[in-house]
């Protein structure tokens, strides 16, 4: 990881809910607060509805962290889809952890549509973490061309 | 949807390449979905056109009525053994309106109204349901408890504010030191008293760190009580001792008013809070109020007859509780959150339930006024039509994937799915009206069987892939 290429910036894939996360987001753009902008955002329904399998995607593509936001215990639009949420990601991270993939890599948090300024500490937190990890490698997916293959 | 503004140009107003790289991207990730969304098919839902109002304050009251004048039936449900709420504690206006007349007629408007039924003594329960179609359940408590079971269409939240309970200033030790309600009900109260030296303390418990917002009303309810005290007894000196005079819009010729009538404003700042002690001499307990000006750098010393304490208004204690019922946010201060300050701002983000009054923030009467016939003429627009179309985003299963291992059954909160027989064996199947469309179900299907529509997993795959 010593070698990272000079003014390599990490790319984060966050999928936030569409009550708590994305409307915090939204307030952080209406109060006009700042973070780094290394961030993409997916809006999904529920923190619930985010697949493990979007998470081991986004880092076979080359997304260097993700991060899932959803509304704080207790507060979920759609009742208990958070606590779900939850348990399947304590679960997908330790398979993670165990395949080499950085336990910061891969986050997990409660913002409510009223914390604007949460969302952008975890976002500058997250950056900062993944920045200092360098790239994600361990399971990006190299394509292989065939055609490439054929001729040698 | 690229969402460029909130969450890319406001938030990294100072990069504007590394801004545009990610507003770029944005639209990539928007169009790789939209290249393979699908219309959705919107189920057509029956509305039951009567309504709720949660709090018999001012502005749940002003909503039960307009709401009965549009030709809905209202319940209005009241969690004390009378309607009024705060306003109860308020006799005149700034503007020197008869509020105790007012809210005595809107209530015999209320009780004569043959669509507005009222639950005196009650508490909201439990709510289940969805736009159209709530279901709520109240406790009313008059001896034995009932309950009872309400249907409406809409949900109309005015549950109120309460008022900060002082512990500083001497409050509740000397009985000197009242707060203005106190204060008005002393003006209305028999022969008028000689009022000799008032001083009035603004900010009490608001614009610090426990309750960092402003309360609003309090600088006009200081200039509003001056002015009463100079009128009834223009001997009396009165005081206001501020952080800012916040008497905006209109109420600013109030305070000019108040100046005219040689009501004093003395200045203090957050750090150096003015002192109010008890004071003996020649065998008299006096009361004296010290306060550090700020322009001419000195502590000022006034002997007061009376300290009028401008306490904060703070959200009531069971707004927690309600919005978890209602799946609606309160904002950092505890009071609920609209879904869009400027362009939805007396909805929820949960379609169907509105806020009004001082359950949002404090605010002055007018305004609760104005707010409680805002959400009443949205609420209209669910409560006029006959049918309304629910968001197409559900669950669906695909029978040829599905093992009918039961784990979506598991993780549904709404009991939305069921096994059903078929001819092929067995399969989940959702309940379309059940279904809100969380996709918990789908995240858990091992098979892949469950989607939902509109986050289809082909769809938030293509954003995933889109940038690679």
């Amino acid at each position: 990881m010593k070698n990272v290429e000079k003014g390599w910036e990490p790319r984060i894939l966050a999928f936030l809910c569409n009550w708590c996360s994305y409307a915090g987001a939204d307030l952080t753009g209406i109060s006009r607060i700042q973070y780094p902008p290394n961030v993409r955002i997916v809006r999904v329904p529920c923190s619930g509805r985010v697949n493990p399998y979007y998470i081991i995607k986004a880092l076979q593509c080359g997304w260097d962290g993700v991060l899932v936001s959803g509304c704080h215990p207790g507060d979920c639009h759609y009742i208990s889809g958070n606590l779900v949420a939850r348990r399947r990601f304590a679960v997908l991270k330790d398979l993670l952890e165990y395949v080499g993939i950085e336990p910061a890599r891969v986050n997990f948090s409660w913002v409510s549509a009223a914390e604007g300024g949460k969302f952008a500490s975890v976002v500058t937190e997250v950056v900062n973490e993944v920045k200092a990890l360098g790239p994600a490698k361990r399971l990006v997916k190299v394509r292989i061309e065939w055609k490439n293959l054929k001729n040698r | 949807m690229a969402n460029i503004r909130d969450q890319c140009s406001w938030v990294h107003m100072h990069e504007h390449e590394a801004a545009t790289e990610k507003a770029k991207d944005l639209v990539r990730m928007a169009v790789a979905k939209a290249r393979v969304i699908e219309p959705l098919k919107r189920v057509s839902l029956g509305v039951t056109s009567r309504g709720l109002v949660i709090g018999g304050g001012l502005a749940g009251i002003t909503a039960a009525l307009a709401l009965a004048k549009q030709g809905f039936e209202v319940d209005l449900v009241e969690k004390n053994n009378e309607l009024g709420g705060f306003l109860r504690k308020i006799h005149y206006t700034l503007e020197n309106d008869d509020t105790e007349e007012y809210l005595k007629t809107m209530i015999d408007n209320v009780y004569s109204n043959e669509l507005i039924k009222v639950f005196l003594n009650a508490k909201v329960e439990h709510v289940s349901g969805y736009v159209g179609n709530f279901k709520t359940t109240v406790s009313i408590n008059s001896g034995s408890d009932v309950r009872r079971e309400l249907e409406h269409g809409i949900i109309i939240v005015a549950t109120g504010g309460e008022e900060y309970q002082p512990t500083e200033y001497l409050y509740g030790k000397d009985s000197r030191v009242l707060t203005h309600p106190e204060l008005e009900n002393r003006i209305m109260m028999g022969p008028t008293p000689k009022f000799g030296n008032v001083v009035m303390i603004q900010c009490v418990g608001s614009r610090n760190n426990e309750h960092p917002y402003c309360s609003r009303m309090c600088c006009g309810e200081a200039v509003k009580n001056s002015l009463k005290i100079k009128e009834k007894d223009p001997m009396a000196n009165v005081y206001v001792l501020y952080r800012d005079m916040r008497t905006y819009g209109l109420m600013e010729e109030h305070y000019r008013r108040a100046r005219e009538a040689g009501v004093i404003f003395i200045r203090y700042e957050e750090e150096s809070k003015p002192k109010v002690a008890q004071t003996k001499s020649k065998g008299k307990n006096g009361l004296q109020v010290s306060v550090f000006e700020p322009t001419i750098q000195e502590d000022i010393i006034i002997d007061a007859d009376l300290v009028v304490l401008s306490a904060a208004i703070v959200p009531s204690q069971e707004n927690e509780k309600l919005a978890k019922m209602l799946k609606v946010p309160l904002n950092e201060d505890g009071f609920f959150l609209e879904a869009h300050a400027k362009l939805r701002p007396v909805d929820f983000a949960t379609e169907g339930i509105f806020v009004c009054g001082m359950a949002h923030s404090p605010k002055p009467i007018r305004e609760s006024i104005s707010q409680a016939k805002a959400a009443v003429s949205r609420a209209c627009t669910l409560l006029t039509k006959d049918t309304i179309e629910a968001e197409g985003i559900i669950a669906t299963v695909n029978p040829g994937r599905c093992t009918a291992c039961e784990l979506c059954m598991l993780v549904c909160a709404y009991n939305a799915i069921e096994i059903e027989e078929t001819k092929r064996g067995k399969t989940a199947k959702v309940n379309s009206a059940l279904c809100k469309g969380c996709g918990a179900c789908a995240a858990t299907c091992r098979c892949s069987a469950i989607d939902v529509k509109g986050f289809t997993d082909d769809q938030i795959n293509s954003i995933i892939v889109a940038l690679r």
